[in-house]
């Protein structure tokens, strides 16, 4: 009985002392949370800004390019069926440009990332690849910390390159694609190609709705 | 520094080098050691981390009986790296930039918890601290060294991308030996970073032989014990 009894004992104080860690484990993180989170969001805002200006300088527009935002869903030309974030700027009211983040589902390892970067007139400010799996030192050719390939995007528009032109030059296109590796560019070619679909198709909405909802808008009927 | 300590610091690097030896933290080894850079910076937050589970968990270690031990020390551990990662995105933002994806894995490296139980849960502080220091030590050079062959033989360079670690004035610190275009691509991937391990393994069990057999045809020769 006295056995049984000392168990019992050393069981609940043994499970005791695991909830007091525990506690104490939940009671630091939480702290830490809570003394960080504004800081963290602070750096995420400010960093997701430098990305933003570099494909539209900050002295271009006078509006909250950050929060001057809209979510939209396309899977056809966006490649997510969630919705990815439009960031609009604006100079005095009137558009500037806007940049979209599509995701290029069939990357070589995995989803791509991007943002996209527009002007008003539809002449492409320039490409970032945000997130991407590609493999190192062949296809990773397309971040812009290993190579300056995503370069050759700024300036472009529908109008100055015909449809044909939006492939690799292996596919008969007019972009280069890195020794080695063929699927990564092609993929974030046709990605950049499809968004300009997009927001040729969209522009005048992507500017006009509110911001803050997520929307999904219909293809106009083609003429 | 005393005998025990130069002990604690030779286990860690070399004689039970968590790596090389005891083949801990591999996941996190092998996924990220294809450049110098990164295998410097998940070293670093190793250090860190190791250093810092040791010295909770030896200071704790009198509080605990040992049926809850273990789960004890994975909850410290996991709040240790979680305050650490909250820390680093606060107020080293440009560096959690760069070692923020490793700080989560350092939660999977074995040799954390391996540590934890086998040396700082029977230690004091100080020697816990040190051990951490040594073993770190220890898995940071392994990494370093694998990352540095691995970058050199499959993209002819070094340092790649040194400034997002070290900042502006590291940006020409990059090495370029030859044409990137010439680079062996298997040391890039996966399987390149199991077949530099292994050679490491072999490399070190090399020495080690060849150190034991040159003790043991002249025992306390000043030729030995400088090779020592």
């Amino acid at each position: 009985m006295t056995e049984r009894g000392n168990l019992l004992r050393l069981m609940s104080r043994s499970g005791l002392s695991l909830l007091l860690f525990a506690v104490l484990g939940v009671g630091v993180v939480t702290f830490f949370y809570v003394l960080t989170a504004d800081r963290i969001e602070k750096n995420e805002r400010e960093y997701m800004m430098r990305s933003l200006n570099e494909l539209i300088p900050a002295s271009a527009y006078d509006n909250d390019f950050f929060t001057d935002t809209i979510a939209v869903i396309d899977e056809e030309l966006l490649g997510s069926d969630q919705g990815v974030a439009v960031y609009r700027a604006r100079r005095l009211g009137q558009p500037v440009g806007l940049i979209i983040s599509p995701q290029a589902p069939n990357g070589y390892n995995g989803v791509i990332r991007l943002l996209v970067g527009f002007y008003a007139d539809g002449t492409l400010a320039g490409v970032r690849i945000v997130a991407h799996r590609e493999t190192p030192g062949l296809g990773d050719g397309i971040d812009q910390q290993r190579s300056d390939w995503v370069e050759q995007f700024p300036g472009l528009s529908l109008a100055s390159a015909p449809p044909a032109d939006w492939q690799v030059k292996k596919d008969g296109g007019r972009f280069d694609q890195l020794t080695g590796a063929t699927i990564s560019p092609r993929v974030v070619v046709q990605a950049v190609h499809k968004a300009m679909l997009y927001f040729d198709q969209h522009q005048d909405r992507l500017f006009a709705t509110a911001a803050g909802d997520s929307y999904r808008f219909e293809t106009e009927s083609q003429p | 520094m005393n005998t025990a300590s130069r002990e604690i610091i030779h286990t860690g690097l070399w004689n039970n080098n968590p790596a090389l030896v005891q083949l801990l933290g591999l996941c996190p080894l092998l996924a990220v050691s294809n450049s110098l850079v990164n295998g410097l910076g998940l070293g670093i937050a190793t250090v860190a981390v190791l250093c810092a589970s040791n010295l909770v968990v030896s200071l704790s270690r009198n509080l605990l009986r040992d049926e809850i031990r273990i789960p004890v020390f994975v909850l410290l551990i996991a709040s240790l790296v979680t305050v650490i990662e909250l820390v680093m995105n606060a107020w080293f933002h440009g560096l959690y930039r760069v070692l923020g994806i490793f700080v989560p894995l350092i939660v999977t490296n074995c040799a954390i918890i391996g540590r934890a139980e086998a040396f700082a849960s029977r230690n004091r502080p100080l020697p816990s601290l040190l051990d951490g220091l040594a073993m770190g030590g220890g898995f940071a050079a392994t990494l370093v060294v694998l990352g540095a062959a691995r970058e050199l033989i499959g993209r002819g360079s070094l340092l790649d991308g040194a400034d997002l670690l070290f900042g502006d004035i590291a940006s020409n610190w990059t090495l370029q030996f030859f044409d990137p275009e010439h680079g062996f691509l298997l040391a890039l991937l996966p399987p390149g970073a199991f077949i530099g391990l292994g050679m490491l393994v072999a490399l070190k069990n090399a020495l080690d032989q060849r150190h034991a057999r040159l003790v043991a045809i002249a025992p306390g020769s000043d030729a030995a014990s400088e090779l020592a």
